[in-house]
């Protein structure tokens, strides 16, 4: 039995110790922002938080998190009012929208050691995540707007995990 | 001037290549075939896309496959622009595979110029209903009521009522005939032009489950399906019984499919092939992939099993030296002009890999089988002729086949081969439950229907003057005698057909065992890099700056396009290029040693597209793409400027991946497995400026997901070779030692 918190909550699994977190994130926990894209930890699309540290999910076995703490897309905020998610939405980021969980989860844990990255720094933390639509130039300029959204609110830094970091929800969205 | 006579099976695969918008041309039997046996000879109903609440909020039925392109909102925004609501007031619902939407097709960016006119008369035809509801209410004349912001007026009596109100009785009034009603002026548009976000955008960030592999049915099992490797290949035993006895498997089979036909057909619109091999079926995806580890195939490969790409290449060198099978095209005398000393004549050979699609989200598909009927999931960019294979396949009527068509991540062309749709029935039926088949990447990288691969043996001549004065291309393809494999082929309207007059090519096939198939910007993808690669290479033979080369080259008087044919506008071309060159400060900026500056045009898919790269090349062969400057002619609107932008952005940065792409065979198996192998841009590599000029002309509007990629390859490779002499004449340029840095 392997024990684990996911998004604040304790979740248990009792299946192979060998299987990749990412599938039971998905298929196990029904917790489907987590994409497969490539099974080998060379696409990104699976990136989730352990202990606030960008992990594979899918070259993870879910054995490696027993007792850890992890953050999924669906844990950064309750509603998408991260700063990375509003930025993310301001400026029309996604086009498929396959790759963003993955990315969104770099960019935050970029952005809790990084406060304000440079375009180098950006590229680094991102180089792991693929964008197969090409919204690189989008998600680079959200990033920086993450940023400034983020300094603009100082009492909050821009970590993941639910309750840090929500601005005030925005009305009239679709 | 001669054209080869071909006949009419190979002109529809020849004309339904995506160079100079064919697709377009075809569309009634596009249309038709992509609606499956049966297209809608019925009119559109506005009742099919409108649906509005008592309370206003307006739900518009979205029609095409929603794959990263904005379809799902820029539709719907044609018809909320006509029928006069605001967008804040609209919901949208995906539409399942129905003839009664008119066809369903995503792909050849059509869905802009197939559905400009038919979602704006769609929304004029529900505004003409609900005023006909207001007018009879208030026993006015419609000619009196106005419409805004969804709600009629009656400006003489100062009344009005809201769309909400008036939707049931206007659901009585007679539906107009959409080809009369009267439609807006474009100076009142409020929606169309503005940048909506997607509608599901806040559900991709907030990671809700919308895609084909999120898809949950109550009870579903999960398949594998582990297919012959080697085109044609049948599975003839396995370790069935050690399979199922392996944790979490409740089924393993084999499935015998269906030959596949030999002769190139087009898996686009026809039968997309059912292909043979080994199904797991488990309670989980992962037991059913563990699984698979553990399976033993026996496998017949047949014809196809010794199939070899280095064996291939050194037919075409052959075969290039040897005369060519046919003429495609043939204006005036090559031979004359390269025979006389006073041109100066270019050789050079240019190598077109095949490649992949590699969505990043695998292929998958949803199917429940019960009671004799079927239901399926899937992001099939074509998924009425989906339901027809599929329908036929099970032997079914389709009106026992429901489609529910959802949000695909990229499509890329490879959504639009419902082979998925097939394996995903068959396995469902097999096992008398829902199953979720998903592919491994590794499945979607070696069971593709390829962009295909060729050899095109390039000549040409200019003149004193500098004039391009004879072209000849012999292109060696793949197919067998006068049919190329699927879009494996060549136009012979393309340019600079009709512009220089001495024009001629030719082409030989071999035969090929492998699915080729749309990738996006399909024979453009690769045709365009040729093509204005050996401009430039021409331009630089006779001296001449290169886009002052491609200005007189477009200056020159066109031959007339006969029949069917499409070829494209020297006016709207030259616009484009002028545009590109303003913009770009071409000519007119110093650039420090090993950065250059190079240009490429091309028209498909009805849009004419001029681009300047920037890049540096270091000492190792690093390439960086410093800026890309877009000059676009898609006619008089701009639907979603946003979603336009992003989408000319990522095609220019998908066509950078093209030049690092490669698929080979081996043994008759395709030898690349994944990312690693088949690689594509990263963040740190995409040029990190895109500049995007839309030149707005008096045309009609059409699409944008294909044509800003062609040229983007050519632009590149020819300012690699003005910074360092060296000419790209192989893909992937790995092969020459470059890479991006």
């Amino acid at each position: 039995m392997i024990r684990l918190k996911v998004n604040g909550k304790n979740q248990q699994f009792d299946g192979d110790p060998d299987t990749p977190l990412l599938w039971v994130l998905r298929d196990e926990l029904d917790l489907k922002g987590t994409k497969f894209g490539c099974g080998m930890g060379l696409c990104g699309a699976c990136t989730v938080h352990v202990n606030g540290q960008p992990t594979r999910a899918c070259l993870t076995p879910v054995s490696a998190v027993s007792n850890k703490s992890l953050t999924t897309i669906e844990g950064i905020s309750p509603d998408g009012s991260h700063p990375v998610q509003v930025a993310w939405q301001e400026l029309d980021v996604p086009q498929c929208g396959y790759c963003q969980a993955g990315q969104i989860m770099s960019a935050c844990a970029l952005l809790a050691k990084t406060p304000k990255p440079t375009d180098a720094e950006i590229d680094t933390a991102m180089n792991g995540n693929l964008c197969r639509c090409g919204t690189y130039l989008r998600i680079r300029a959200a990033i920086h707007k993450a940023a400034e959204l983020t300094a603009s609110n100082p009492a909050k830094p821009a970590n993941s995990g639910a309750g840090a970091n929500r601005l005030p929800r925005r009305g009239g969205n679709k | 001037m001669t054209i080869a006579k071909i006949n009419r099976r190979s002109f529809l695969k020849v004309t339904a290549l995506a160079g100079g918008g064919c697709m377009l041309g075809l569309y009634p039997k596009a249309a038709a075939l992509a609606q499956g046996a049966r297209p809608a000879a019925a009119p559109l109903l506005p009742a099919d896309f409108i649906r509005i609440a008592p309370n206003g909020i307006v739900t518009l039925t979205a029609k095409n496959t929603e794959i990263g392109q904005n379809v799902l909102n820029t539709l719907p925004m044609l018809i909320a622009e006509e029928l006069d609501v605001d967008w804040k007031d609209v919901k949208i619902v995906r539409a399942d595979a129905d003839n009664k939407y008119g066809p369903q097709f995503t792909g050849g960016s059509t869905a802009t110029p197939m559905n400009w006119e038919p979602m704006r008369q769609v929304g004029a035809a529900g505004r003409q209903m609900l005023i006909a509801a207001a007018a009879n209410t208030w026993s006015v004349a419609a000619t009196e009521c106005s419409t805004a912001s969804g709600r009629v007026h009656h400006k003489a009596s100062n009344r009005s009522l809201g769309y909400g109100e008036l939707a049931a009785k206007a659901a009585t009034m007679p539906v107009p005939d959409l080809r009369s009603v009267k439609l807006k002026d474009p100076k009142d548009y409020k929606i169309i032009g503005t940048s909506t976000i997607s509608v599901e955008t806040k559900d991709i960030l907030t990671g809700k489950p919308i895609f084909g592999i999120d898809v949950t049915v109550p009870g579903m099992l999960y398949a594998v399906f582990q297919r012959t490797p080697v085109l044609g290949g049948k599975a003839v035993s396995a370790n069935l019984d050690a399979i199922k006895a392996l944790k979490g498997v409740k089924h393993a089979f084999i499935v015998e499919g269906r030959p596949l036909r030999n002769d190139y057909p087009n898996y686009l619109f026809e039968d997309p092939g059912f292909e043979s091999g080994v199904a797991i079926v488990a309670d989980s995806w992962w037991a059913a992939q563990s699984a698979r580890e553990k399976l033993e195939v026996k496998w017949d490969f047949g014809k196809w099993g010794a199939q070899d790409s280095v064996e291939n290449a050194k037919k075409a060198q052959e075969l290039s030296q040897q005369p060519a099978a046919r003429t495609l095209r043939q204006d005036g005398d090559v031979e004359a002009v390269f025979k006389r000393d006073d041109v100066k004549a270019i050789e050079g050979k240019y190598v077109i890999p095949f490649i992949a699609h590699g969505t990043m989200e695998p292929q998958n598909c949803t199917a429940h089988f019960k009671d004799g009927k079927l239901e399926i999931w899937t992001a099939s960019q074509i998924p009425q002729n989906g339901r027809t294979m599929v329908a036929q396949l099970l032997k079914l009527p389709e009106s026992d086949v429901t489609v529910h068509v959802v949000r695909g991540g990229g499509g890329f062309g490879r959504r639009a081969y419902n082979d998925l749709m097939l394996d995903a029935a068959w396995i469902s039926r097999t096992v008398a439950a829902p199953v979720k088949l998903i592919w491994s990447r590794e499945d979607d990288i070696q069971h593709d229907y390829y962009r295909c691969g060729g050899f095109q043996f390039m000549k040409g001549a200019v003149d004193k003057d500098g004039k391009l004065a004879a072209w000849h291309d012999h292109f060696v393809g793949y197919g067998e005698g006068n049919a190329f494999a699927h879009d494996g082929g060549f136009l012979p309207t393309e340019f600079p057909a009709r512009f220089v007059p001495n024009y001629r090519v030719q082409s030989s096939v071999m035969p090929l065992g492998l699915k080729t198939g749309a990738l996006r910007a399909p024979y453009s993808n690769s045709t365009a890099w040729v093509i204005q690669s050996f401009i430039d290479e021409l331009a630089h033979a006779a001296g001449k700056d290169p886009l002052q080369f491609r200005l007189e080259l477009l200056a020159m008087p066109p031959t007339d396009l006969a029949g069917r044919e499409t070829g494209l506008d020297a006016s709207r071309m030259t616009g484009v290029v002028k545009l590109v060159a303003e913009k770009s400060g071409w000519g007119k900026r110093t650039l420090p040693k090993g950065t250059a500056m190079g240009v490429a045009f091309h028209y498909s898919h009805r849009g004419y597209f001029a681009e300047v790269a920037e890049v540096t090349v270091n000492a190792n062969k690093k390439i960086k793409v410093n800026k890309v400057w877009v000059a676009a002619d898609v006619g008089s609107h701009i639907i979603n400027p946003s979603s336009a932008e992003t989408q000319v952005q990522g095609a220019v940065i998908d066509g950078l991946s093209g030049m690092i792409q490669e698929i080979t065979l081996k043994n008759g198996a395709v030898v690349q497995s994944n990312y690693k192998q088949h690689p594509m841009l990263r963040m740190s590599q995409a040029p990190p400026q895109i500049e995007v000029h839309f030149l707005k002309t008096n045309n009609s509007p059409t699409g944008l997901g294909e044509p800003a990629l062609p040229p983007i390859l050519p632009a590149v490779c020819n300012a690699i070779f003005t910074a360092t002499g060296e000419r790209i004449r192989t893909m992937p340029m790995t092969k020459q030692g470059f890479s991006f840095a």
